[in-house]
């Protein structure tokens, strides 16, 4: 074991410590702002963990993820607002609509390879924004309001603030243990197999397709989740959702932390979203900063935050 | 009828503006291997320098020839600093950086002119309406638009077809390490053909500002659309991108224009009228993911790739 090994294990071990006990700090301060930010930033982290499955593990550049995000949202959103309060009902909805939507675009999108690749699924994410943009029922450009978050009979109250962090939490976690038995499992070595050498992996068998295929609907069906999550974490859901910028956001939190790591996506989630709410703090121009900083990562820390600590060797 | 002929009209300006814009991506990108989704940032620059150069000038031609010229040195500059040192990157690699320069220059844009936008005044020699067929008028400033971006074609055309830097740079789409090997100097012709494509998205972004307001993030929609455009004409081609930002252009305008009337006669009233914005604006995305499912290289694929 070499000391990058560890310092890399200390890192993550702080970042989950430190999720798991953000609750109990804002018990103690009173920092309520720290519970929502923190809240977005676990959700928003399920859905860069969903997009490293198929970006990073599968190598398929989406740059249209954040469709799922807005379709898991509007799910709760038109549900709750055609009276349908109940979680156990919505959220299943919202599961299967995104796991549908990936299942549609997936089968035509994969066809193509490389740039074409991501211009395709960034024209099915800008065909899911305006149709929402659409829904003059459902508020069209302005977004839809949600005045109760869904309704789990009991189980769990989402309006009670650190309950709903929690369930925020539990929803990461599972989705990383996922995404983590998945790619350990004959499936995922499959994928990283077709993301090496695809006409190998078909010469010996693998209906390469089919395996990408099933990927981009799980990754898609994660990230249907994380929107059901960030609906009722802003009351809220609006076409921007979808926009194109906000797919680049998730791309920017992967390869920020470090693309086809476990931890990675977590970690750059965390860095990308902290940063802004600090640069905000200082400036109102964080773009200036955030922009270069980008150009620098891509430029000199291949392998993002979690390739620097692996090759911290002191 | 008129309607029909106004709106043909429209979405030619459109398309051949689009066309402005996807030119300089699809030699970027073909020639260079370069994804470059700050190209929507140089259209913005090049509508923002217009508005300030035309207000300080007093004249609104020599407004514009500064705002090109300080949008050709921007794109050389850009092009030095940021983007030499992506190539033989990964497309990825492209994507972020590029993003990240966007969100640079949409707070530099903020830090400099401000949040709120900005108008470009037409002068009165371009703001009146022709007679372009009996009883069909049309005005003058979109009709200007469309023969400046002909005759930017044309150019481009002869530039490509016709000279020796054409010549190389049609040697660089089909292969770029063998004009290398041959002792062309590729360095330097990638920052011409970077600050031409500069320019032209600078142009694109100045003739659509006293149409539309200058402001910020202008740019990001219509990248979008030239992507679109230059992946149904096939990346690296030209003709290709021509054609296909005229019909994208058109499809696109007429859409907006007629699917209302045209969905009125099929669904209910409210329907049509729900149905109708989303559908338009679909239709291009649509057109494309149909044409990458049918021909996935483009309509127009460059040739020797």
């Amino acid at each position: 074991m070499t000391l990058s090994f560890n310092a890399r294990c200390l890192v993550f071990g702080v970042v989950i410590a430190g999720l798991a006990l953000l609750p109990l700090y804002v018990q103690l301060t009173g920092d309520r702002f720290m519970l929502t930010l923190f809240t977005r930033v676990v959700i928003l982290a399920l859905a860069a963990v969903s997009l490293n499955l198929i970006l990073g593990y599968g190598g398929m550049m989406s740059f249209g993820h954040a469709a799922y995000l807005g379709i898991g949202g509007y799910a709760v959103g038109i549900l709750a607002h055609e009276g349908i309060g109940s979680g156990f009902i919505q959220w299943p909805v919202a599961l299967a609509v995104s796991a549908l939507f990936a299942l549609v675009i997936g089968a035509l999108s994969l066809r193509t390879r490389g740039v074409y690749f991501i211009m395709i699924t960034l024209a099915f994410a800008q065909m899911a924004y305006y149709i929402a943009s659409g829904l003059e029922r459902y508020g069209g450009d302005d977004g839809l309001t949600i005045y109760k978050r869904s309704d789990f009979a009991g189980l769990i109250n989402l309006n009670n603030r650190t309950h709903f962090y929690y369930l925020c939490l539990a929803c990461l976690f599972a989705g990383m243990y996922l995404v983590w038995r998945l790619v350990n499992s004959r499936f995922g070595m499959a994928i990283r197999g077709i993301r090496s050498n695809e006409r190998r992996m078909r010469a010996i068998g693998f209906p390469a397709y089919r395996y990408r295929l099933a990927c981009f609907v799980i990754a898609g069906t994660l990230c249907g989740l994380a929107g059901a999550l960030l609906a009722n974490h802003n009351d809220f859901v609006s076409p921007a959702t979808m926009y194109w910028t906000q797919s680049g956001d998730l791309m920017v939190m992967v390869i920020l932390g470090g693309m086809g790591t476990l931890f990675g996506p977590l970690v750059g989630t965390i860095v990308l979203l902290v940063l802004e709410q600090l640069l905000s703090q200082v400036t109102e121009f964080s773009g200036l900063i955030i922009g270069p900083l980008l150009m620098l990562i891509v430029l000199f820390a291949r392998g993002g935050i979690d390739g620097l600590l692996t090759r911290l060797r002191a | 009828m008129l309607v029909v002929i106004e709106q043909c009209l429209n979405g030619l300006q459109v398309g051949l503006l689009l066309f402005l814009l996807a030119a300089g991506l699809t030699l970027v990108f073909g020639i260079m291997d370069l994804v470059n989704l700050a190209h929507g940032s140089l259209y913005m620059m090049g509508a923002y320098f217009a508005a300030t150069f035309v207000a300080w000038t007093g004249s609104f031609v020599f407004g514009i020839l500064l705002a090109l010229g300080a949008t050709l040195i921007l794109g050389i500059v850009l092009e030095l600093i940021a983007l030499r040192p992506l190539y033989g990157r990964d497309h990825l690699d492209h994507v972020l950086a590029t993003f990240g320069l966007i969100l640079f220059f949409n707070d530099a844009v903020r830090l400099i002119w401000g949040p709120e936008g900005r108008s470009l005044q037409l002068p009165p020699w371009l703001s009146f309406a022709v007679q372009i067929l009996p009883g069909v008028y049309y005005p003058m400033y979109r009709l200007s638009i469309i023969l400046v971006s002909l005759a930017v074609a044309a150019f481009l055309y002869v530039l490509v077809m016709r000279t020796r830097i054409g010549m190389l740079i049609r040697a660089g789409a089909s292969n770029r390490e063998m004009i290398g090997a041959l002792g062309i100097n590729i360095k330097l012709l990638f920052t011409l053909i970077f600050g031409l494509g500069a320019t032209l998205a600078g142009l694109a972004g100045l003739m659509q500002a006293p149409i539309l307001t200058v402001q910020i993030g202008m740019g990001e929609n219509i990248l979008i659309l030239a992507f679109v455009v230059i992946v149904i004409g096939g990346i690296g081609s030209i003709r290709g991108a021509f054609l296909a930002a005229i019909f994208v252009g058109v499809i696109d305008t007429l859409g907006r224009a007629f699917l209302p009337d045209l969905l009125r006669m099929v669904l209910s009233q409210t329907a049509a009228s729900t149905a109708a914005p989303a559908i338009s604006s679909m239709l291009i995305y649509l057109l494309m993911a149909i044409v990458l499912v049918v021909r996935p290289e483009g309509l127009f694929p460059a040739h020797g790739r």
